[in-house]
């Protein structure tokens, strides 16, 4: 799985790091999405999918090929 | 409950969108039909008051998902064919065109149609701003005009406002309240958000009633308050709330009361559920209806009822959140606020321009505010969230 995001999208609701914070964060400014880990592991993976479903701005993606 | 052959999804914006996306994602293999009024593929609505608006985005930028997305979901797109009948007990869907569509389950995520003055259709210069042509047309206008009145103290209005500015319009915002959004926020962040606004240079005309709209030769040439006065504008736009799109669902079977009445897990009917703006469902941690017009929302709604479908039975209870954008201001708010809330700013300062405000009711958390300060107030979150369920 290869996770990006798209910081200019994001709205900085923080929904995905109430569901994975093991991947993602957010900026103390702004609170812009931060990515902690575009490869994670297998057991976080059905969170992340989860992540880029709900997320309110569409700025999450999942490659599930790399 | 063993999962249906097929789903209908009435609407094809984000809660009809994620109602698909979460059905696939949780394993449903079943006939899928996704049915949309509008033309355009599944688009998001709040860049349409913001980054649309602006010219900031091209158009596209707002579409939800890539085309490839969308074909993986092994879905139909019915587009551009509104619905216009349903028959609950047949689960049965009329589209304008003349179609007929048939599921075990449907799900209503038919949305909001904008508020408007009477006679104001056919008005030239008058706008609302709910769909992608709304938002392309409005801007289109804007281009080529001076002064803008807005009609509407809420989220919407506000946000109309403070984009026309940074297009360099004189802006002016009339509404009832005292101050923008006073109703939910309170007078002291409501007076915040009016000194935003005043300080961007907006002209804030509220606590007068708008009566109607002043016209000569067809075109719109001002506002008319209660006071007497009259706005002058070029261009005007109403944002002054939204009711549920439910005039196709009259005969249905279904009760409509402001919204698409539900119980507990957001059942309208046997087989039948609704989704996003439109849907009214009975919050059994809050113990009344509820219908949540925000973005947020209408995903997690979605998800919950593709769960109810496939078989889970659980109640839907969320903690409501939303937010807005107002020039280089972000307020993000989790929970429900009130006017007579006890507010304590809990993080940052407003002086500084940068805080989170805590608001209580009866010695409990009942909602949280946070302004220019995302990450600290989705960590109050757990305050309402803790009041709530305890």
């Amino acid at each position: 799985m290869k996770v990006t995001v798209d910081q200019d999208k994001c709205c900085a609701a923080g929904t995905c790091v109430l569901i994975a914070p093991e991947v993602f964060d957010q900026r103390e400014d702004d609170g812009v999405v931060i990515l902690l880990d575009t490869a994670p592991a297998g057991n976080l993976h059905a969170a992340v999918r989860e992540c880029a479903a709900v997320c309110p701005a569409g700025a999450i993606h999942v490659g599930e090929d790399a | 409950m063993s999962a249906p052959a097929d789903v209908l999804v009435v609407g094809a914006s984000a809660a009809g969108l994620s109602t698909a996306e979460a059905l696939r994602r949780k394993g449903f293999q079943g006939g899928l039909t996704v049915l949309g009024a509008e033309p355009h593929l599944p688009y998001d609505r709040p860049p349409l008051s913001k980054q649309v608006l602006s010219g900031a985005w091209e158009p596209d930028r707002a579409f939800l998902r890539r085309s490839a997305e969308l074909s993986a979901l092994n879905a139909e797109f019915v587009l551009h064919d509104p619905a216009v009948g349903l028959d609950a007990e047949a689960r049965t869907v009329h589209t304008a065109s003349g179609g007929v569509l048939r599921a075990e389950a449907i799900v209503v995520a038919t949305g909001l149609r904008p508020r408007t003055f009477a006679g104001q259709d056919g008005l030239a210069g008058v706008h609302v701003l709910r769909t992608l042509d709304d938002a392309l047309a409005l801007r289109a206008e804007l281009m080529t005009s001076s002064r803008v009145v807005v009609v509407g103290d809420g989220v919407l209005g506000t946000e109309i406002a403070a984009t026309a500015r940074t297009m360099g319009l004189a802006v002016t915002l009339a509404g009832p309240q005292p101050a923008p959004l006073e109703s939910q926020f309170g007078p002291l962040v409501a007076g915040q958000l009016a000194e935003l606004h005043t300080g961007q240079g907006v002209d804030l005309r509220l606590g007068a009633a708008v009566t109607g709209l002043a016209e000569r030769n067809g075109r719109v040439t001002g506002v008319e308050l209660a006071t007497g006065e009259v706005l002058p504008a070029d261009v005007v736009v109403v944002a002054f709330g939204a009711v549920p799109a439910t005039d196709w669902l009259a005969g249905s079977g279904l009760k409509v009361d402001n919204g698409v009445v539900c119980d507990s897990w957001c059942r309208a009917a046997d087989g039948v559920y609704a989704v996003g703006d439109v849907a009214r469902w009975y919050h059994s941690g809050f113990h009344t209806l509820l219908r949540l017009e925000n973005r947020t929302n209408a995903t997690e709604q979605a998800g919950h009822v593709a769960a109810t479908i496939l078989g889970e039975s659980r109640p839907y209870t969320p903690v409501p959140f939303f937010w807005t954008d107002q020039f280089d201001v972000k307020i993000q708010v989790h929970g429900v606020l009130s006017a007579d809330a006890e507010v304590t700013v809990v993080d940052g300062d407003m002086a500084q321009g940068r805080f989170v405000a805590r608001y209580r009711r009866n010695g409990a958390t009942v909602g949280v505010l946070g302004w220019r300060m995302p990450k600290q107030t989705r960590v109050r979150r757990q305050e309402v969230v803790d009041a709530f369920t305890s």
